[in-house]
């Protein structure tokens, strides 16, 4: 679960780490009273989204005083920012952060996150923190240096502010930055992330550091041990059929595609969504259907598909193992096509547990289906249909 | 032969008389009778279910049977320390089917791990199979057969797929092994490749890879060092899939290591590998 700035210094502030004086509001006039109780001379107002690169994307204004708050305030939101961690949809903006702007002169990135090489939890810092950070690091990727922290976070106090000298922190910023890490470790394990990003974590003229951006990205594996965060996913602005799957065991991603895909596991799913694309044809979504999911959750997830007016082909690419037999899954298609208005033509190919009990059982429904063998013949059939060649 | 288990493999359940449990060990212990020897369920030691005696712990189950595998079958808020009750019982090979288990937990199971003799598999894994001779996992085996080609990949129904693909060529598997979708887990494909290089059933690998992770860098790597005389057969999936912008942290994940899954192919290949691009495809790719 990605935090937007607002959520993750909440956190960040609670163990101890130090941030601008700030509030959020959704509109302009709770804005300008966000504002007049900072009474900053130089404010900033971010706007919340869940990516980063917004700063590139026109998501940061400053703002000298109340009114300018409120109006750059009402200027953002609504907008859509795109950025490169949106995704070409980009992302509404529906309330923005307001906070005193800092003056200071280096800017430091830190984040803390799991190594999969060595399974240890890593602190990547660099020098060139800041809003183009991404880009820079991407093109000289020896700017961030990482330095990995024993499993359960511990570390050597000396050998981390050498590491910090390396870095190019100065000495008179090092004790404080050192705190900073020993804060987001404790938030990193109590929180139970996956990702913990300052940027820039500001180097202030009295020897100080402040947290100018944060971002937190939550395990959703550990959420059963923290209720303390159900309220925040409640804010997440998913696809409402992307919600729907998820509460019925189906990962589903929506895409702008006119082919309905219908696959069980990650891997099968991902190699359907590619021989598509190769073949010329454009998926509707991405669909893994988990091994969990009952009959009539998958005919939940097939629903989505068929009424949505983009999809004019169903592609059935089922391998039947554990719990989702081939056969479950001509039942759902069964219940989907009963209730929808929508029926566009089914390609069906099915292989594993049941895979001839299925092609037998989906003959005697009332379906619009044909048969193929190979996933290729599948693929092939389902993109010519789309292009209504057949 | 094959790897990690065979026919000698003696396997107890943790988290057996649960209803996933009962439904997955019953299929498997059908599968290869008398390779199951127990299961391990707290509180209910000394009871029986589906024929085999219960245990309260992993070292009771092991003193008692000479059980030398585990399938781990239990909630995910329990799971890592079932894998930790495991290594510590000194089991040699686990298989952790349970999905969803917390980074952190796994940080603790992989301390556990350093310095013991254990193999670990998953955790969310399919499990490993060595047809004909020992399944530990919840993967169909209709139309797997006992041959020649192994297979490790990330992912369950892909690999399902690959087996009946080869299975039609009449080539038949050595092992397959799903190493598990998750961030940290127990054995990868480099582990793999070298445990199939061993193994003179194999003659020809099938490696079956997804964008994310550093695993197909550490197999290319692998690759690149060893003198590796058997075919290796990459499919890569997920080439086309909107990359996971959310985590995208060009930057910093290059620096870690991980590459775009065009890199993991250009590298794969460049140590030898055949690049397929689709299941179809990995046949021909084989026996060429």
């Amino acid at each position: 679960m990605f935090l937007q700035e607002a959520e993750a210094k909440k956190i960040l502030g609670g163990f101890g780490i130090a941030l601008p004086r700030g509030g959020v509001a959704d509109n302009g006039i709770a804005a300008g009273g966000v504002a007049a109780m900072l009474a900053a001379d130089k404010l900033v107002v971010k706007a919340l989204i869940r990516a980063g690169g917004r700063g590139l994307a026109g998501g940061i204004k400053f703002a000298k005083g109340a009114a300018e708050a409120g109006a750059a305030t009402d200027a953002l939101i609504g907008e859509t920012l795109v950025t490169a961690q949106t995704g070409p949809k980009g992302e509404q903006v529906r309330s923005v952060y307001i906070e005193e702007a800092l003056h200071f002169d280096a800017s430091l990135y830190l984040s803390l996150l799991i190594d999969q090489r060595n399974a240890r939890p890593t602190l990547m810092a660099s020098i060139a923190g800041g809003v183009d950070f991404e880009d820079k690091a991407r093109d000289a990727p020896q700017l961030v240096q990482k330095y990995a922290l024993e499993p359960d976070g511990a570390h050597n106090p000396a050998a981390l502010a050498a590491f910090l000298g390396n870095v190019g922190v100065g000495e008179a910023h090092v004790a404080a930055v050192c705190d900073v890490i020993g804060a987001l470790v404790k938030a990193y394990f109590d929180t139970d992330a996956r990702l913990i990003e300052i940027n820039p974590l500001a180097l202030m003229d009295d020897g100080s550091a402040v947290a100018i951006d944060a971002k937190m990205v939550l395990d959703d594996n550990a959420l059963f041990r923290h209720p303390e965060f159900e309220a925040l996913s409640h804010n997440l602005h998913l696809d409402p059929s992307e919600l729907i799957a998820q509460r019925n065991e189906i990962n589903f991603v929506k895409m702008d595609g006119d082919i309905g895909l219908v696959t069980n596991g990650a891997g099968l799913g991902l190699a359907t969504y590619d021989m598509v694309v190769e073949g010329g044809g454009a998926p509707a979504n991405f669909m893994d259907i988990r091994t969990t999911a009952t009959s009539f959750q998958i005919a939940r997830g097939i629903g989505l598909l068929i009424e949505d007016p983009a999809v004019n082909v169903l592609l059935v690419n089922i391998h039947g193992g554990g719990m989702t037999a081939c056969d479950l899954v001509v039942g759902s298609l069964g219940f989907a096509y009963q209730r929808s208005e929508r029926k566009p033509p089914i390609v069906f190919r099915v292989a594993g547990h049941n895979a001839d009990w299925a092609r037998r059982m989906i003959d005697k429904k009332d379906l619009p289906h044909q048969h193929a063998t190979s996933m290729s013949d599948a693929v092939t059939l389902a993109v010519k249909l789309s292009k209504g060649a057949v | 032969m094959g790897i990690l288990i065979d026919g000698n493999t003696r396997v107890i359940v943790q988290g057996m008389t649960g209803r996933s449990g009962t439904f997955y060990a019953e299929l498997a212990m059908r599968y290869a009778p008398g390779t199951y020897v127990g299961g391990v369920r707290p509180g209910k030691g000394g009871s029986q279910h589906l024929g085999l005696p219960v245990f309260d712990t992993a070292r009771d189950a092991v003193a008692e049977t000479g059980a030398d595998a585990s399938m781990i079958m239990v909630p995910a808020a329990y799971a890592a320390d079932a894998m930790i009750e495991a290594i510590e019982a000194e089991i040699g090979t686990i298989v952790c089917v349970t999905e969803r288990i917390p980074t952190l937990d796994m940080l603790r199971v992989k301390a556990a791990l350093a310095g013991s003799d254990t193999r670990l598999v998953g955790p969310n894994s399919q499990g490993v199979l060595t047809p004909g001779a020992c399944k530990i996992g919840v993967m169909q085996t209709v139309d797997a057969k006992p041959g020649s080609v192994g297979i490790v990949a990330r992912s369950a129904s892909l690999t399902s797929e690959i087996v009946a693909l080869t299975n039609a060529a009449g080539l038949g598997q050595s092992t397959t092994v799903g190493i598990g979708g998750d961030p940290i887990h127990g054995i990868g494909f480099a582990e793999c490749l070298a445990l199939f290089n061993d193994d003179p059933q194999t003659q020809s690998v099938v490696l079956i890879g997804e964008l994310g992770g550093v695993e197909e860098e550490a197999a290319a790597d692998y690759l690149a060092a060893e003198s590796f005389a058997k075919p290796v057969v990459a499919l890569l999936v997920g080439r086309h899939a909107p990359e996971d912008r959310r985590m995208g942290h060009a930057g910093t994940v290059a620096t870690l290591g991980s590459g775009s899954i065009e890199q993991k192919g250009a590298i794969l290949e460049a140590a030898g590998a055949r690049i397929a691009r689709s299941p179809d495809e990995i046949v021909g790719l084989l026996g060429a």
